[in-house]
């Protein structure tokens, strides 16, 4: 017998194979990307219950091995071995959901067809039991051939028994298996609905809870006014629920500022420390609460199987822009960062449908222009109610997300009759059973999402604030002369200044807007270390940004500001994702330069506006 | 009757499909969801707002969304 090195999780989609893969291999995850695609690979270790340890591979979920999106072509290329610089998977575990045997048996038989060794994880019995649904895993074995074993990755129920039926898969018996392999797919679906018929010991026509839920949130009035309500929920929880951790974050750097000036020598490197590292760096991880609250909704939304709805629900609306509801799922993502959006249009396979959501991604309010707006609004919108539990600073919150949202429908409209002109796409997609959001998985993501997080501030926004600290700090101002303005960042920020001005933005924010490229949220810190240098004492050192942007800043200045971020082209890392997913730079110019033209018209006409309203 | 005309949640069989007028690859997703000649459907909702479109329908244990094209494509008899 040979040894077991790797295994792979397959199935269909909704399977529930992400919650057993993370309950095998708990938080010791891998998430990189296949060679060459820009498909997710997830890989972990497990051991099995010899000690042996087993690199486990989590593969796109697929619905058969000939592929129709570039997630199963990946399923099909690793599966057959083809794909190069892979290891062809020495098991499969197939994850099959329970209460759906008779369309999961279609693919599964096709796997154990290519004749390695197999083993089927039955997966969340206890939901197909909630649907009066008992099956018999011995019958099932049987008529397939291999071994069976009946799972609940969410409560971790059936993980040992898994464990030690992949340590014996490797003996297995393959004499029947080529028959299963010559079966046409017709022949297949007839063979999966006989199997899966034999192995159901009862079946009551229990009434489906997925069913009833249906009856409300798909309801033609009443769903929609749940899911807007529900996004309005989110909006709103994103600026009330972070505020305590917000005031833990910024008081603990505070003390770090505190602790850095009482004991370091007064110089160089004290200053780059504390108006460099702590007041940069800070004023963005200040943001974390915010995007971890954003991103819980998002999978709670995901895993509890509401976001397949939420598209369902979208779908006539994006139909009217030449989408479909399933743009809404990477739309949706972008919210938080448009990477992972533009990375999850893969599952979209209209190649013209695919490239539009790619170039409107950018227009959803990410969580790296949350920090933007919580500043400015928290500097120049009071902090009233408008209604009960409604207050001023959410609402305009929620209309700058509105904003780039109808931005985002229009500038679609218009791509779709232009540049990725072609025939309407259409939009199937597989509703998935209800299910509590597993906490367990909820927290595995949250973890991963807000590491990226921290890491790029601790990386690419650490590194453009203090190149831009440095910028602003040489060469040294005479006596008499403001430090900004005898820096070389003041020296760029002029002649930027020159474009800018017409549309409202002052030096400073000039300045803001060329680190920004870097990372959204970099303009934050780089407003916040600007006005830090230019402190001419340590009292105007100590005091926060807000009360800095206030002084200096008139509302229309501000109110253009926002406008500007609402499109805010400016990201590097969204640039570098949208030219790989789309295999050249002729797409991510388009999309730099459609959002640019939008952003500075959209700031001039907001400030020119304001400022004629007397604001 | 084609799929798109059928009342709710009547059950059907699909009796035949006009592939030629859907796209290639969402022939292939229908027929891999099991959508095809001989399976029982039904359709468990239909639209939202004044709309007709998108079309949730229920095949198996399973609820599928699809789009008023595609069910028009589809030939179904009640059963």
């Amino acid at each position: 017998m040979s040894t077991l090195r790797t295994a792979a999780l397959v199935g269909n989609p909704n399977a529930g194979k992400s919650a057993l893969f993370n309950a095998l291999t708990g938080a010791r995850q891998k998430i990189a990307n296949y060679p060459g695609v820009t498909v997710e690979r997830k890989s972990g270790r497990m051991v099995l219950p010899s000690g042996e340890p087993v690199e486990l591979v989590d593969l796109p979920g697929s619905y058969s091995l000939d592929p129709s999106s570039p997630d199963e072509e990946v399923t099909r290329r690793v599966v057959m071995g083809e794909f190069e610089g892979e290891a062809t998977p020495d098991l499969f575990v197939i994850v099959v959901d329970a209460a759906n045997l008779e369309q999961h048996l279609v693919f599964a038989q096709e796997l154990i067809g290519l004749g390695k060794s197999t083993i089927i994880a039955l997966n969340m019995v206890d939901l197909a039991e909630r649907d009066g649904l008992v099956i018999d895993p011995a019958a099932l074995s049987d008529a397939l051939g291999v071994p069976v074993v009946p799972t609940v990755a969410v409560r971790k129920r059936g993980l040992e028994p898994l464990a030690e039926a992949m340590e014996g898969a490797g003996s297995q018996d393959m004499s029947a298996r080529h028959q299963v392999a010559r079966l046409t797919l017709p022949e297949r679906r007839l063979s999966a609905r006989n199997i899966a018929k034999g192995a159901i010991i009862t079946e009551s026509a229990a009434h489906q809870l997925h069913a009833k839920l249906d009856k409300v949130l798909l309801h033609p009035w009443l769903g929609p006014v749940i899911l807007f309500g529900l996004l309005f929920v989110i909006f709103q929880a994103v600026f009330a629920w972070a505020d305590p951790f917000i005031g833990l974050i910024e008081g603990g750097i505070e003390a770090a500022i505190g602790f850095v000036e009482a004991t370091m020598a007064e110089g160089f490197v004290r200053d780059l420390i504390t108006q460099g590292l702590l007041t940069g760096v800070g004023s963005v991880v200040v943001f974390l609460p915010q995007i971890v609250i954003l991103f819980a909704f998002i999978l709670a939304m995901e895993q509890s199987g509401y976001m397949a709805r939420a598209a369902f629900i979208m779908d006539r609306l994006m139909a009217y822009v030449g989408l479909s509801g399933r743009s809404f799922i990477p739309l949706l993502s972008s919210f938080a960062c448009a990477i992972p959006g533009i990375m999850a249009t893969r599952s979209i396979a209209d190649p013209k449908d695919r490239l539009t959501t790619i170039l409107i991604a950018p227009l959803m309010t990410c969580s790296a222009r949350l920090p933007v707006y919580a500043v400015i609004i928290g500097a120049f919108i009071p902090a009233t109610t408008v209604g009960p539990g409604i207050g001023l600073q959410g609402l305009v919150l929620f209309g700058l997300y509105l904003f780039g949202i109808v931005g985002a429908m229009l500038a679609a409209l218009v791509l779709r009759r232009t540049v990725t002109k072609g025939e309407a796409s259409g939009f199937i997609m597989e509703m998935p059973r209800y299910q509590w959001p597993p906490l367990r998985d909820l927290a595995i993501g949250l973890w991963q999402r807000a590491w990226v997080f921290l890491r790029r501030a601790g990386t690419i926004i650490f590194m453009a604030t203090v190149v831009l600290w440095l910028l602003l700090s040489f060469p040294k101002a005479e006596p008499g002369e403001s430090q900004v303005d005898a820096s070389f960042a003041g020296q760029i920020a002029d002649g930027l200044h020159v474009v800018m001005e017409p549309i409202g933005f002052n030096r400073e924010i000039s300045l803001a807007l060329v680190p920004a490229m870097a990372a959204r949220e970099v303009a934050v810190s780089a407003l916040a270390t600007t006005y830090a240098v230019d402190a001419d004492d340590e009292d105007a050192q100590a005091e926060g940004l807000i009360p800095r942007l206030q002084a200096g800043w008139s509302l229309p200045t501000a109110l253009a500001f926002l406008a500007w971020f609402v499109f805010a082209p400016q990201c590097l890392s969204t640039i570098a994702v949208a030219r790989r997913e789309t295999n050249g730079w002729k797409w991510p110019l388009v999309m730099v330069g459609y959002l640019f033209g939008l952003a500075y018209i959209f700031a001039g006409i907001t400030y020119w506006t304001a400022t004629a309203l007397g604001l | 009757m084609t799929l798109d005309t059928l009342p709710p949640l009547t059950r059907a069989e699909i009796t035949s499909v006009d592939w030629d007028t859907l796209a290639p690859d969402e022939a292939k997703r229908l027929r891999a969801l099991g959508i095809d000649v001989g399976a029982r459907v039904a359709i468990a909702h239909r639209g939202i707002f004044l709309g007709k479109d998108p079309i949730a329908i229920m095949i198996g244990r399973m609820t599928v969304a699809l789009r008023r094209v595609h069910a028009q494509a589809m030939t179904v008899k009640e059963v």
